[in-house]
């Protein structure tokens, strides 16, 4: 039984890393910048989430206005922060991030106070038996919103316009300009959507455990990044892999490796491992 | 004079650190994420060894060559992966350390350790070492700058296959970095511990990894004495900032941001441009002058 219990808090913790590591590996995808200050937009979407449930009781209208306003916001940090280092060698976006992604950590400090906040009626905590073991409904329902969130998102990459020139700019930037299609639209799309989707991993992280601290960001953030890189840079089929994986993989790690290295250790001691075998990653586009 | 000994003793401290890292990355084009886990592995060899009773001296070589013999096995994954992807692996490196120190009890888990010997009893003494080992530290990186090894360092960081091509060892080289910078990063760790008498694991995480490779960059990656001056301010920068202490870190962070934003080549582009900018004032009416 605790085999099935393990498996399945695995696979929850997996759903919300899928859910940051999308938007970090769209953006690596396009512009080849690790966006460490993703971690922040993930922080600001669970704060966003939970003060506008607490405040208007729908935590529908807290996830959108989450996601919308954390969406804009990604748009805004590539506008000032990215754009202008396009041409720079990586670690100039990478140490920009990191600053950026510190001061905004600094911002939600000063804004909402240093101890952590929670739902005034944390919302889907019915406990539910299944298969024997007994779950929060906020458990049930994570893993078929990420699969739903991240399907809508294949969805418009797959069978819109805008998906299309996503698609060109990110295999031939130049070649995709050439044929007119306006990159600058396509990053703004990408960040969008990259990071409200981080939001909405925010929210429904706030909601499994209720508790939203300014420094929540990090250490999912610092695992989202070794996800990318186990699912091969830029891949997103491999990435939602690598980070159900990862969830499985720690939950039983935390069990088995207790003694050895924390929680935290675990994923990093997988993806080095990993790494020496396969250097380009688990799951690669040829 | 106490506050002033102490400020010298970390500016001391993090300028060692800082150099060791800009060798890595500065000079072989090494990207690191996890410096601190060297640090760290200086400072816990050391401390404990010198609470088992070794002598000091003798303590901070061996953290020397712990580190050294750490970054050796981490050099060999700098040969497995590259950019991007050696970022990232070395941020996990960091991690790990972290992780398994924590768990385990011989190296004091999550208490740290306590009661670790000071070098010298004067702390002025203290200072005048630490900064006499600085000074050191910075006159090696001069001269590896400008030998044959760090021309080959160059070569591997402006362009890895190229250096390669013309017939350069690509990965003795960079293990040759790796094993240099790590040691290093083994002194600066060991002095800290001796300096503070405790440490504890938060010291040494991802966040002083991160700070120590801002350093670097903001003092313009690669340039020895723009390394040199940005470690000794950005290390005094939280103190001399404690009148507004409740924003330090946001000022740091923003800084850091400006800093790659507007002056991507840190304060090393940045002099050297408003150099060009003066010559080129200059300069004009003695051109015009000639016509």
């Amino acid at each position: 039984m605790i085999f099935v219990e393990l498996i399945l808090q695995g696979l929850i913790q997996g759903s919300i890393y899928a859910l940051i590591a999308v938007g970090l590996t769209l953006v690596y995808g396009l512009l080849r910048i690790l966006h460490i200050a993703h971690a922040a937009l993930f922080t600001l979407g669970a704060y966003l989430g939970l003060l506008i449930t607490n405040a208007t009781g729908s935590l529908a209208l807290g996830f959108l206005v989450a996601m919308v306003v954390v969406g804009v916001t990604g748009i805004a940090i590539y506008r000032f922060c990215y754009h202008a280092v396009l041409d720079q060698p990586p670690h100039v976006a990478l140490i920009a991030s990191v600053g950026l992604f510190i001061a905004m950590e600094e911002g939600f400090r000063l804004i909402w106070g240093p101890t952590s906040i929670s739902f005034s009626e944390p919302p889907w905590q019915t406990a539910v038996v299944v298969a024997g073991i007994q779950v929060k409904t906020a458990d049930l329902i994570t893993i078929p919103l990420a699969f739903l969130l991240i399907g809508g998102l294949a969805a418009i990459v797959a069978f819109t316009r805008i998906g299309l020139a996503w698609r060109a700019t990110v295999t031939d930037p130049a070649m995709a300009g050439s044929f007119g299609i306006d990159a600058l639209k396509v990053r703004y799309l990408n960040f969008f959507l990259g990071s409200a989707l981080a939001a909405a991993a925010g929210v429904m992280f706030a909601i499994l455990t209720n508790f939203v601290e300014p420094t929540m960001g990090g250490v999912p953030s610092y695992k989202a990044l070794a996800i990318i890189v186990l699912g091969g840079l830029g891949n997103v089929r491999g990435t939602l892999i690598a980070a159900l994986m990862l969830g499985v993989i720690e939950s039983f790690g935390t069990i088995y490796l207790g003694w050895a290295m924390d929680r935290d250790a675990i994923a990093f001691a997988f993806l080095i491992l990993v790494l020496m075998v396969r250097p380009q990653g688990l799951f690669v586009r040829s | 004079m106490q506050y002033e000994i102490s400020l010298a003793i970390v500016m001391g401290i993090n300028i060692i650190f800082a150099h060791s890292l800009n060798m890595i990355t500065g000079f072989c084009g090494q990207i690191s994420l996890g410096h601190a886990a060297f640090y760290g592995t200086g400072a816990y060899c050391s401390a404990l060894l010198a609470k088992a009773g070794v002598p000091i001296p003798l303590c901070m070589l061996a953290a020397m060559a712990g580190a050294g013999l750490f970054g050796l096995i981490v050099g060999f994954a700098s040969l497995r992966v590259r950019h991007d992807f050696l970022a990232i692996t070395t941020m996990g490196v960091g991690f790990l350390f972290i992780g398994v120190v924590r768990q385990q009890d011989f190296l004091g888990g999550e208490m740290g350790v306590f009661g670790i010997p000071g070098i010298v009893d004067d702390k002025f003494l203290f200072m005048v070492i630490v900064l006499i080992l600085a000074a050191l530290v910075i006159a090696l990186a001069v001269y590896l700058k400008h030998s044959w090894l760090g021309f080959a360092f160059d070569a591997i960081a402006q362009d890895e296959d190229t250096a390669r091509t013309v017939g350069i060892g690509v990965a003795r080289y960079k293990l040759t970095a790796f094993v240099i910078g790590t040691a290093l990063a083994g002194l600066a760790g060991a002095l800290y511990a001796h300096y503070v008498k405790f440490i504890g694991i938060d010291s040494f995480g991802f966040v002083e990894s991160v700070t120590v490779l801002s350093m670097v960059i903001v003092g313009g990656i690669g340039s020895i004495w723009g390394v040199t001056i940005v470690s000794a301010v950005l290390s005094v920068l939280p103190l001399w900032l404690q009148f507004v202490s409740d924003y330090k870190l946001l000022l740091y962070g923003l800084l850091l941001f400006f800093v790659m934003r507007f002056s991507p080549d840190g304060l090393d582009g940045l002099i050297r441009w408003i150099y060009r900018r003066i010559a080129a004032t200059i300069g004009r009416p003695a051109v015009a002058d000639a016509e």
